[in-house]
């Protein structure tokens, strides 16, 4: 068998080499030029580590409308991505080793990413009884990250419990931290705008309240929390505190919630509709440095597709959620990398290595080192493109990026060794 | 101007323009014809998916003053009842030619969304958007108030009005602190705190919790209807608290300027924001605020509706 | 203004000449000034008809009611152009039934406005009868409407506008010949 080399290549946006591909894994990385082998010319391109998502709801089984498992992941590998966490609220939600089994199946038979599914804390996405987390660890899926995430795990020894039991098999809770009582019928962010436009507030302290408590109950039981999309400053704070206390935290950022601001739901288009709400300037200031400075762990995509019915129509009666797997990396380059904020490496980091840590994916996230698995993302960091919604992968169109220029463009990627994005189309 | 959507996007001069021509227009209700050739060929919908009797009334009776066809799709025993989308409605309206859609809805931005998602090529006129906005409520009351205290001329420059009651989910607070402001006068907005939204120091107006403070200067207080309901949610302890502590009755009245005027939008809580003998005092202004309806109502559809932008230059 | 293609054809003696020619044609056609009302139609009719009215006055020796009939709401081009604001209607308190109502106007071109106004009148009562005094008549009727008094008859070319400017509104009394190219003015 040939080895793959990727030609003139520049790892983490370093000095040029040529990136040798053999067995599945990277096999050396030369002086540029000097390989030879199956040559994919990728002279000047960066090359990252294959990009895990901690957080993508794939829709299958239950609203193969919106997505399915073949269709995210071919999002997925067009946005740079070798390996998704796929969220737990179908329908039937994935509660049990049934479900999980078939949703990695259907992950390994599309044959694009690492589909592996997220577990839900309770049966039924209910918050009343714990689900067969155990089951679920022990099923051929894995599993090691649950959450119930769309819906909080509120009730707090229920919580407790979770955090605690999951120590067993080294799992982790992913809560989806909103205060349900301060948030019923919520709409937007609260504040100035939710007040003229009159629309139900969402207060950033329903989602720190519980971040808070969690934290607590983290550390009381001396278990590992990982908290979902962040979306206020606030909530870094408490994250930061935590992290200081030692406390075993982390946390992710979706792209959107780093580039876009309430100030869109002027329009009232549901298009910006989204849980958490997009919130203030100054909100997306504060997450992006702690992007930066590692209180933030992971940026993940929270990929919510809609069909277009569920989003062509009034604020209040449109689903919640946006697409972002197709355009994570762009955002992510253009809030952190070309703000200064990040080098390439700091993002590989924060999207690569440190959500396979956290999703305990051990063959993802081993970065681009000779006999690291040959996950690779190749980028044109100098490319700008113009998104248009119907060019996506997705099954869905709901990206509220429409229109926008976005820098980098993912050129090639290779899953396993295997390339499954060359040249931006699917190999 | 081809929709009302937001009392916010007006400026003096279109509201000037709009009162002006509604006065013209109020001298119609007093003729033994009360009818005008205007908008004969035009189709109005009026398009309500919640109960508003007297809202649908006067929209009604304005474009049927104005010999507009006028189509009254209401929500309950429609096929909007049976969970037709607002898209499929608005397509529905656009195939049978609606020049213009009076719409009330309870979801707020919902006639932004008629307007905008290029459903429907009419003008839509926002009649109640959920606790956002309702702009013809403000024009109304700007009418009256001018009549009252300006002669019935000009804008409200220096008029002082207070306005009363559950703000934070009043469509007709938020377009009245917007309109009133534009034509030159001075809010004050008086509620206990958990009926303000949260950004209130950002609107332009005044904000206290002292409604006794609030009634000695004003020309004009303007009470809003206080649901049940809020009281079960815990946004006030009682009833009877809120009536003491915000409730206008004869006693606060007569601390008010003599010439002050009592405005409340309609339906009235008797005995809760206001009590039976300040709603029917001479210093009420409440039954005229509906005739004014009418007149303003009139206007806008006249505004938008009479002329048509294509043929503009 | 491009006052080389421009003339005007009336000033303010010309103007005060025609408007008591009128009051005086007025009277004599209606044996009297009693059950006269006099309408102006809005802008520059109402000025006009006040002044007829005081020359009547000053004849007669009694006043003659006078209101201003606004005709927008009742037009037949308003789905043509935006919408414009209303001008005043007030109908003097000794109304209109069985009365003979003046209709006076500035200029008489189209005759759409009049035919507006009779349509407006209907809906505001039965008159005795019906009549019509312009400043101008500058021909090219497009409905079957003459006037009743003509302070000046004008053949003008289609393209040409005539501008009437009175003292209460535009500070001077003049009628202008506008060509082609001018600014349109205030035309009907």
């Amino acid at each position: 068998m040939t080895a793959l080399v990727l030609r003139g290549v520049r790892p983490y946006g370093e000095d040029p080499v040529d990136l040798v591909i053999e067995g599945g894994v990277i096999a050396e990385m030369s002086r540029s030029g000097s390989a030879s082998g199956h040559i994919v010319d990728a002279d000047g391109l960066v090359a990252l580590p294959g990009l895990v998502d901690l957080h993508t709801h794939l829709r299958e089984p239950g609203r193969e409308d919106a997505e399915t498992i073949e269709t995210g992941s071919r999002a997925a590998a067009l946005g740079g991505f070798t390996c998704v966490h796929a969220m737990a609220n179908t329908d039937p939600v994935a509660d049990t080793a049934g479900v999980v089994e078939q949703v990695w199946r259907l992950g390994q038979r599309a044959g694009l990413v690492d589909v592996r599914p997220v577990g839900a804390v309770t049966a039924g996405l209910l918050g009343e009884q714990m689900a067969e987390l155990g089951a679920m660890a022990h099923s051929s899926a894995r599993v090691r990250v649950f959450s119930d995430d769309g819906k909080c795990v509120h009730d707090a020894v229920l919580m407790r419990r979770a955090l605690e039991y999951v120590k067993a098999f080294g799992g982790v809770i992913a809560q989806h931290a909103q205060e349900p009582r301060l948030t019923e019928n919520a709409q937007m962010n609260e504040g100035v705008l939710s007040g003229v436009l009159g629309l139900t507030g969402w207060p950033s302290v329903a989602e720190e309240a519980i971040i808070a408590r969690d934290v607590l109950l983290a550390e009381h039981v001396g278990s590992r929390l990982h908290i979902c999309h962040v979306s206020t400053a606030g909530s870094v704070e408490v994250i930061r505190w935590a992290k200081a206390r030692g406390i075993d935290v982390t946390a992710e950022v979706t792209p959107h919630h780093l580039i876009l601001t309430e100030d869109l739901v002027a329009s009232y288009d549901p298009i910006y509709k989204v849980n958490p709400p997009l919130r203030t300037h100054d909100d997306v200031s504060a997450l992006r440095m702690a992007v930066a400075d590692g209180t933030i762990d992971a940026i993940a995509t929270d990929h919510a597709p809609h069909p277009h019915e569920d989003k062509d129509c009034e604020w209040a009666a449109a689903a919640f959620g946006m697409l972002g797997l197709q355009t994570a990396l762009s955002v992510a380059q253009h809030t952190l990398v070309e703000s200064g904020l990040l080098d390439w490496r700091g993002l590989a980091d924060r999207m690569s290595v440190r959500p396979a840590r956290i999703g305990g994916v051990q063959t993802q996230g081993q970065g681009l080192e000779p006999g690291a698995p040959a996950h690779v993302c190749v980028l044109d960091a100098s490319a700008r493109w113009i998104v248009d919604p119907e060019a996506v992968a997705s099954k869905s169109r709901n990206t509220p990026y429409a229109s926008m220029e976005l820098p980098g463009s993912v050129r090639h990627v290779i899953f396993g060794g295997i390339p499954t994005v060359i040249d931006g189309a699917l190999a | 101007m081809k929709h009302l959507l937001s009392a916010g996007d007006l400026t003096r001069d279109d509201a000037v323009l709009i009162l002006d021509t509604a006065s013209e227009l109020a001298t119609v209700t007093d003729r033994s014809v009360k009818k005008l050739p205007t908008l004969r060929g035009r189709t109005v919908v009026n398009l309500f998916f919640e109960d508003s009797t007297r809202t649908r009334i006067s929209f009604e009776v304005a474009a049927k003053r104005l010999s507009a066809d006028v189509i009254n799709f209401a929500a309950k025993g429609s096929s909007v009842s049976k969970g037709e989308s607002l898209k499929d409605t608005a397509l529905t309206l656009e195939a049978i030619g609606a020049d213009a859609v009076v719409i009330r809805h309870g979801s707020s931005g919902a006639p932004h969304r008629l307007a905008r998602a290029g459903w429907i090529g009419g003008s839509v006129i926002n009649a109640g958007d959920g606790t956002h906005e309702h702009p013809t409520q403000a024009l109304l009351d700007a009418f009256t108030l001018r009549r009252h205290l300006c002669e019935g001329r000009g804008d409200l420059t220096g008029i002082r009005v207070t306005i009363v009651g559950d703000v934070l989910h009043s469509r007709v607070a938020r377009s009245n602190v917007l309109l009133l402001r534009t034509l030159g006068a001075h809010v004050t907005v008086v509620a206990p705190p958990t009926l303000l939204p949260l950004g209130i120091s950002a609107w332009p107006c005044d904000v206290t919790y002292d409604i006794d403070s609030a009634l000695p200067e004003a020309d004009a207080v303007m009470m809003l209807r206080v649901q049940g309901e809020r009281m079960r949610a815990a946004y006030f302890p009682s009833a009877n608290e809120y009536s003491r502590s915000y409730g206008l009755d004869a006693e606060r009245l007569r601390a008010m300027r003599p010439d002050a005027i009592v405005m409340h939008p309609g339906p009235m809580n008797r005995g809760m924001e206001i009590s039976a003998d300040v709603a029917d005092s001479d210093r009420s202004v409440i039954v005229e605020q509906v005739a004014n309806g009418v007149s303003v109502r009139m206007a806008v559809l006249y505004l938008l509706l009479g002329g048509d932008m294509k043929g503009q230059g | 203004m491009d006052t080389s293609r421009s003339h005007i054809v009336l000033d303010e003696a010309d103007i005060g000449r025609a408007i008591r020619r009128i009051a005086h044609e007025i009277v004599e056609r209606a044996r009297g000034s009693e059950d006269l009302v006099l309408l102006g139609i809005p802008t520059r009719g109402v000025p006009l008809a006040h002044r007829i009215a005081e020359a009547i006055a000053s004849t007669e020796g009694r006043s003659v009611p006078v209101g201003s009939l606004d005709i927008t709401l009742y037009r037949d081009d308003l789905r043509l152009r935006p919408a414009r604001a209303l001008e005043n209607t007030s109908i003097p308190p000794e109304g209109i039934d069985a009365k003979t109502i003046i209709l006076v106007d500035d200029v008489l071109f189209s005759g759409r406005t009049v035919r507006a106004a009779l349509d407006a009148l209907n809906d505001l009562g039965r008159p005795a009868a019906v009549r019509l005094a312009v400043l101008i008549d500058r021909g090219h009727r497009e409905f079957p409407i003459r006037p009743d008094f003509v302070g000046k008859n004008l053949p003008t070319s289609i393209v040409e506008d005539v501008r009437v400017e009175v003292a209460e509104i535009d500070g001077v009394d003049r009628v202008t010949i506008l060509g082609a190219s001018d600014d349109p003015g205030d035309q009907r």
